[in-house]
């Protein structure tokens, strides 16, 4: 049987929480940066021009067909390439970080656009005739009558996908970026602690997310109430 | 941008010499991430049948059970569950059981964990569906069942579960393709499934561009793939009367 030795967390304490940060970082970037560009997504999804709507469609059935590995393998091997030549930045320049924010916002954003695609045609029918009726514009009878409800009933939704999220930026480490689990990694690599540092950031991740899904929970049976 | 184009280099014999093509080396890849995800898939549905099953029980310590085994495999991420399955879990074992696994081939090895890693994560998925599929049934189904003498799990085999069953295809359909998806996580421990191939052709053939796009089109097939068997499978088991049955 293997003989725990937890000794070396400790004082790993900081680097592990600068891995937290990170890992933090590309979270919030992702799902502000997803949830605005899957909004556009959406909204060009219901517009009644088709090029818009094919493009939107074709989009979202990409990179959801596809798995998030393989999007960030793009993103930290293949694009950085592309963008060194195509703009003479010079070569090796540190894009990781940046590359992993995009490469995130850009795959989340398919999954973000259905979920407001769903909210917004959950909002009823009545709501835009009404208010064309009063002389709104489309845009404006979206901007200030359908979106601000669809976002109420879509925020638990969100919040979960934000939670899963959070949970997807552990691969990062397919580019050896300092992440929390990258950190844990290899702090428990060097110390040889491996199996200690694994189980200290499952049980991190597990806290962290099962206490947000609670919250989560606790706001989603409120608004049934209200 | 001067990048030389070459598809040819997929007919090409590999670098190290093992008699295959760079494209035998793609459906090397495409061919273990398909036996990865079916037998994970297999491993998941009966587990999560099992688990789902007995989070609707009317008994606080199965379905206590039940729900916090959903908990852990949907709050921890998939990597780090996998990094635990193949790091952590041989150290865990008793020590002979543990070192006879250390001592099988490393492919083996990165096999196994692999697909216990997505079969257990997947079951917790599949056990919400399951669970929300008899919790849409009408309470009087069962009380029904009860009532006509079959005990509880007579009721649940014989009238809830085969009702349940066709109800959930459709969301299970999500499921299965993302199992597809989530096996390229197991690239990581060095398992040789299509991601993994996909970064071994950059490295030995030098051309970025051909390898991930093909490497990217292969996962897009497989998708459609598994989605129109899907949908052949959902047309057969549709319920008439409900939401989208004939």
């Amino acid at each position: 049987m293997h003989e725990f030795d937890w000794s070396s967390i400790p004082n790993a304490l900081p680097f592990l929480w600068d891995g937290m940060k990170i890992s933090l970082e590309i979270t919030l970037s992702a799902v502000v940066f997803g949830i605005v560009w899957g909004t556009l997504l959406a909204l060009m999804r219901l517009s009644s021009i088709t090029p818009l709507s094919w493009f939107a469609a074709g989009y979202v059935n990409l990179f959801r067909a596809v798995p998030l590995v393989m999007v960030l393998l793009w993103f930290f091997l293949i694009v950085p390439h592309l963008l060194e030549s195509l703009f003479g930045l010079p070569r090796g320049t540190d894009m990781r970080l940046t590359s992993a924010i995009a490469g995130f916002a850009l795959f989340e954003a398919a999954y973000y656009s259905e979920i407001i695609r769903a909210g917004i045609q959950s909002v009823p029918k009545g709501q835009m005739a009404a208010a064309s009726a009063l002389g709104m514009t489309y845009g404006q009878a979206m901007r200030l009558v359908v979106l601000p409800q669809a976002f109420r009933n879509m925020v638990p939704l969100l919040l979960t996908q934000g939670i899963i999220l959070f949970q997807d930026t552990s691969l990062v480490y397919v580019s050896a970026l300092a992440d929390f689990f990258g950190a844990a990694y290899k702090v428990g690599d060097r110390d040889g602690r491996l199996v200690e540092l694994l189980l200290f950031a499952g049980a991190v991740y597990f806290v962290l997310c099962f206490a947000a899904s609670r919250v989560v929970r606790h706001y989603q049976n409120r608004m049934k109430t209200a | 941008m001067a990048y030389n184009w070459n598809w040819g280099v997929f007919l090409q014999p590999t670098a190290t010499g093992d008699d295959s093509t760079y494209l035998g080396w793609m459906f090397y890849g495409l061919k273990m991430t398909i036996g990865l995800s079916l037998s994970a898939w297999v491993i998941a549905l009966l587990l999560g049948a099992v688990v789902g099953v007995l989070r609707t029980v009317p008994n606080r310590w199965l379905a206590g059970i039940a729900t916090a085994y959903v908990e852990v495999f949907r709050n921890i991420p998939l990597l780090v569950q996998l990094f635990l399955w193949y790091f952590v879990m041989p150290e865990l074992l008793p020590e002979k059981l543990g070192n006879a696994f250390k001592q099988t081939n490393p492919i083996v090895q990165q096999f196994l964990s692999s697909m216990v890693c997505l079969a257990l994560f997947t079951s917790a998925r599949v056990a919400e569906q399951v669970r929300s599929g008899i919790n849409s049934l009408p309470p009087g189904q069962k009380n029904a069942g009860l009532a006509l003498g079959f005990t509880l799990p007579q009721t649940y085999r014989h009238v809830m579960l085969p009702m349940a069953v066709r109800l959930i295809v459709p969301p299970l359909t999500s499921e299965f393709l993302n199992i597809f998806k989530n096996s390229a996580v197991c690239s990581t421990i060095g398992l040789l499934e299509l991601a993994a191939q996909g970064r071994q052709l950059v490295d030995y053939t030098a051309q970025p561009y051909e390898s991930f796009i093909a490497v990217t089109v292969a996962y897009l097939l497989l998708n459609v793939v598994v989605m129109f068997g899907m949908r052949w499978v959902e047309a057969h088991v549709r319920v008439p009367g409900y939401i989208g049955g004939k």
